[in-house]
C-alpha cells in the first residue's frame, strides 16, 4: 500500500549540477496520489533509500518531479541519480510523505529558499498561487546554478526575490523578519549553515517556533554529531555514541536487535522511546508535533540534545 | 402514539444484506476500534464494506432528506475560511471513491490541467468544474459533495499539536449539534462523551487521528438506538424526539419493535491528500428490532449487549429508559419463533 513503482519518463539538468528527473506510474496509470504540497518521495537509490522534495503539480499529478544536486562527497544517492539513472528505468519509491506543511491558518507564507533547498519551496509557491495565498520568496543561490528560477518567477511574480551574494541575502533578510505581518508562517530550506542563521535570527526577533518551519535534508551530509552516552532503561545499561557513529550503530553492536531499513531517517523503522534527556531529531519522520513532544526518536539519524539520552527497547 | 415518529420502512432485502452489523462480542465498551478501510466483512445476512462509499437503496430518498433539513437549517453547513482547500480535497477525494465503487454509475475524468468532469448518474447529473475555482460548482465544495454522497461530513483542520472541527456538513447527527462543535478541538469535542477520558481511548484516537497518512483509510463503526426512521436526531430538533423516549415505553411490544432501530454508524478516518487535513465521514444505518430480530445471531449478540450495557453508557447514549425492554424485545421474540 505505500510502496510505488515509477518509471523515468524525463532527465534534465537545468542547471549545472542539478538533475531533475521526472517519474510516471510503471503500472501505466495516469495518476499518481495527490500529496500535501512540500512533501517528500523516499527514492530506492540503487540500494540506498534518499528522499527528494517534489516540486511538481500536487493534485493528481500525471507525473512526480524531483531536482538533486550531485553530492560528490555525499553516501552516494545523488551520484546515483546523476550518473546511473537513465530514461526508462523502473525505481522503487514510497507514498510522498509531509513533513513541511503549509500552515492552513497562516496570513502570509515567508519561504526562503537556498541552494538546492529550493525544491519544497517550490512545491510551496505552487500551493500559494493555487489557493491565492499570500507568499514572499527569499532565494538565495551561486551565480549561474539557481534552479527553478523561471517558474519561481512565473508563479510569485514580484514576490519573489533573488539574491547571489551573503551579504545582500543577510542584509534583506532582517528587514524582512522583522517586518511580517501577524500570523506569518516562516519555511525555510537549504544548507544547515544558513537555516541555523535564519531561524535564530528569527527567534531572537521574536518568532514564535510554533511559526517557524525548517526542512533539514537532500542538502549536505549530516554532520558526525557531538558525543554522547545512552543509557537504555530496561537493563541500565550505558553506552557510549561517539562522534561519527549513530546512535542505532551502537545499539546493534551493543547487541540490540533495532528493527531499521533506510539508515537515512525517512523510513520510520528505528523509532524508539524516549524516557530520559532531550533527543535532537535529525528526521525527516517524525511530525513536527512529535519532535516536539521529544518522547521518540529515529535513532539512525537523531542523537542527543546534551551529554546523555535514556531509551526504552521493550 | 405520537404523529411526529417518522415512519418505518420496509428495509427490503438489499438493506439487511448490506447492515454493518456493528457487535464483535456479547459485551460493548469504547474502545479504539479501527480498522483499514476498504475490506469486505461477510454477516450472517451478507456484507459490507467493500467500498469507502457506500451507495444503498435510501441514496436518493437520503440525500433529499438532506437537502430538505440544508434549507431549514443552513448551520448544519458551516466552512471555516481556511479550510477553503479541505473542502476542495474532500470534493475531489469522495468523488475518486464513488467512481471506483461504482464504475457504471459515477465517473470522474480530467478534462484539463485542473479541469474535471463528474457524472453522477443515480442523481442524472453532469457537473464540468475547475478545481479550485468556486464558480464553476453549483454550492461550496463541500456543500456540493454532501449533495452526492449519504455519509455526514467533517473536516479536522491539524495544528497546534491538535485536531479542529473547523467545518462539516452534518445533517444526521445522532444526539448532537454540529453547529455547537464547530471550531472545537476534537477533545473538547468529545468532552462529554463517559469514560473516553477516564480510560485514555480519547488521547490514543487523537495521536492516531495525528499520524494518519493520505491514501491509507481508517474506519470504525458506532452504534446506539433510535425511535422511528429518524436521520437527523440532532439536539437542534430535540424538541421533536426527545418525547420519543418517554411515548415508546407506552407501545405495545408490535409498535415497540416495529420503532425501535439499531443505529450504526460507519465512521471513516481518511487524511485529506492534498491540505492535509482529516476527512471525518458518519454513514447512518437504521435498522428496526423486527428485522434485527429476523438474523437470529444478530437478535441473540443485540439482546445480550443491551441486557449487559452500564447505566452510564446508556445513559449517555439516550437509550438508559428503554434499552432494558429493548433486550427483553429481543430475547422474547426467539422465544415465539
Amino acid at each position: 500500500m505505500t510502496a510505488l513503482e515509477l518509471v523515468v519518463t524525463a532527465l534534465d539538468d537545468p542547471v549545472p549540477g542539478v538533475r531533475s528527473v521526472t517519474f510516471a506510474a510503471a503500472d501505466g496509470s495516469e495518476v499518481l496520489p495527490t500529496y500535501v504540497p512540500g512533501s517528500h518521495l523516499v527514492v530506492d537509490c540503487g540500494g540506498r533509500t534518499n528522499a527528494y522534495s517534489l516540486t511538481g503539480d500536487a493534485v493528481c499529478p500525471p507525473t512526480y518531479s524531483i531536482s538533486v544536486l550531485r553530492l560528490d562527497d555525499g553516501a552516494g544517492g545523488s551520484r546515483w541519480i546523476h550518473d546511473e539513472l537513465s530514461v526508462g528505468d523502473v525505481v522503487e519509491a514510497r507514498l510522498p510523505r509531509s513533513a513541511f506543511a503549509p500552515a492552513s491558518k497562516a496570513t502570509r507564507h515567508l519561504l526562503v529558499a537556498g541552494g538546492i533547498g529550493v525544491t519544497p519551496i517550490l512545491s510551496h509557491v505552487r500551493a500559494a498561487d493555487q489557493w491565492g495565498r499570500d507568499v514572499q520568496v527569499l532565494y538565495a543561490h551561486r551565480e549561474g546554478r539557481g534552479a527553478h528560477v523561471a517558474e519561481l518567477r512565473e508563479l510569485a511574480g514580484d514576490r519573489l526575490e533573488l539574491y547571489t551574494d551573503q551579504a545582500g541575502f543577510v542584509a534583506r533578510l532582517e528587514e524582512v523578519l522583522a517586518a511580517q505581518p501577524l500570523g506569518t508562517h516562516l519555511y525555510v530550506c537549504g544548507p544547515t549553515a544558513m537555516m541555523d542563521h535564519v531561524l535564530a535570527r528569527a527567534a531572537e526577533l521574536g518568532w514564535p517556533p510554533s511559526r517557524l518551519h525548517s526542512e533539514r535534508f537532500g542538502i549536505d551530509v549530516l554532520d558526525p554529531g557531538e558525543p554522547f552516552t545512552v543509557t537504555v532503561a530496561e537493563s541500565g545499561t550505558t553506552l557510549d555514541v561517539p562522534s561519527g557513529t549513530s546512535l542505532l550503530e551502537a545499539l546493534l553492536e551493543a547487541g540490540h536487535d533495532i528493527p531499521n531499513l533506510c539508515r537515512q531517517g525517512v523510513c520510520g523503522e528505528c523509532r524508539v522511546p524516549v524516557v530520559g534527556g532531550r533527543p535532537l531529531h535529525r528526521d525527516l519522520f517524525l511530525t513536527e508535533d512529535e519532535k516536539e513532544a521529544a518522547d521518540v526518536l529515529m535513532c539512525c539519524v537523531s542523537r542527543a540534545d546534551g551529554p546523555t539520552l535514556e531509551v526504552s527497547l521493550r | 402514539m405520537s404523529l411526529t415518529v417518522p415512519a418505518p420502512i420496509d428495509p427490503g432485502a438489499s438493506l439487511i444484506a448490506g447492515f454493518p452489523f456493528p457487535f464483535v462480542e456479547d459485551r460493548y465498551r469504547y474502545s479504539t476500534n479501527v480498522s483499514p478501510s476498504p475490506s469486505l466483512v461477510t454477516t450472517p445476512a451478507g456484507q459490507w464494506g467493500a467500498a469507502v462509499v457506500d451507495v444503498d437503496a435510501e441514496y436518493r430518498r437520503e440525500l433529499a432528506e438532506r437537502k430538505d433539513i440544508l434549507a431549514k437549517d443552513p448551520g448544519r453547513h458551516v466552512v471555516l475560511p481556511h479550510m477553503r482547500g479541505a473542502a476542495w480535497d474532500a470534493l475531489l477525494t469522495l468523488m475518486h471513491e464513488l467512481a471506483v465503487a461504482y464504475p457504471g454509475r459515477m465517473s470522474l475524468a480530467r478534462t484539463g490541467p485542473h479541469r474535471w468532469l463528474w457524472e453522477n448518474r443515480v442523481l442524472d447529473e453532469v457537473l464540468e468544474f475547475t478545481y479550485g475555482d468556486e464558480r464553476t460548482l453549483p454550492d461550496e465544495p463541500l456543500g456540493y459533495i454532501a449533495s452526492q454522497v449519504q455519509d455526514d461530513i467533517v473536516l479536522l483542520d491539524q495544528r497546534a499539536d491538535q485536531l479542529w472541527g473547523d467545518a462539516g456538513v452534518v445533517t444526521f447527527a445522532a444526539d448532537w449539534s454540529f453547529g455547537f462543535d464547530v471550531g472545537m478541538s476534537f477533545l473538547e469535542i468529545h468532552g462529554p462523551v463517559p469514560r473516553l477520558r477516564e480510560e485514555g481511548i480519547i488521547t490514543r484516537a487523537h495521536e492516531f487521528l495525528k499520524r494518519l497518512q493520505p491514501h491509507q483509510p481508517y474506519r470504525r463503526t458506532n452504534w446506539t438506538l433510535t425511535i422511528g426512521r429518524r436521520l437527523d436526531v440532532s439536539t437542534e430538533l430535540y424538541p421533536e424526539w426527545g418525547p420519543d423516549r418517554e411515548m415508546i415505553q407506552r407501545v405495545d411490544d408490535v409498535t415497540f419493535g416495529r420503532l425501535v432501530h439499531l443505529r450504526v454508524e460507519v465512521q471513516h478516518l481518511i487524511r485529506l491528500p492534498e491540505s492535509g487535513a482529516i476527512m471525518f465521514l458518519i454513514r447512518t444505518y437504521l435498522l428496526p428490532l423486527e428485522h434485527v430480530a429476523k438474523v437470529e445471531p444478530w437478535r441473540i449478540r443485540t439482546a445480550q449487549v443491551l441486557a449487559e450495557l452500564p447505566e452510564d453508557m446508556a445513559d449517555y447514549k439516550g437509550i438508559i429508559k428503554y434499552k432494558d425492554r429493548a433486550a427483553a424485545w429481543l430475547q422474547a421474540s426467539g422465544d415465539l419463533s
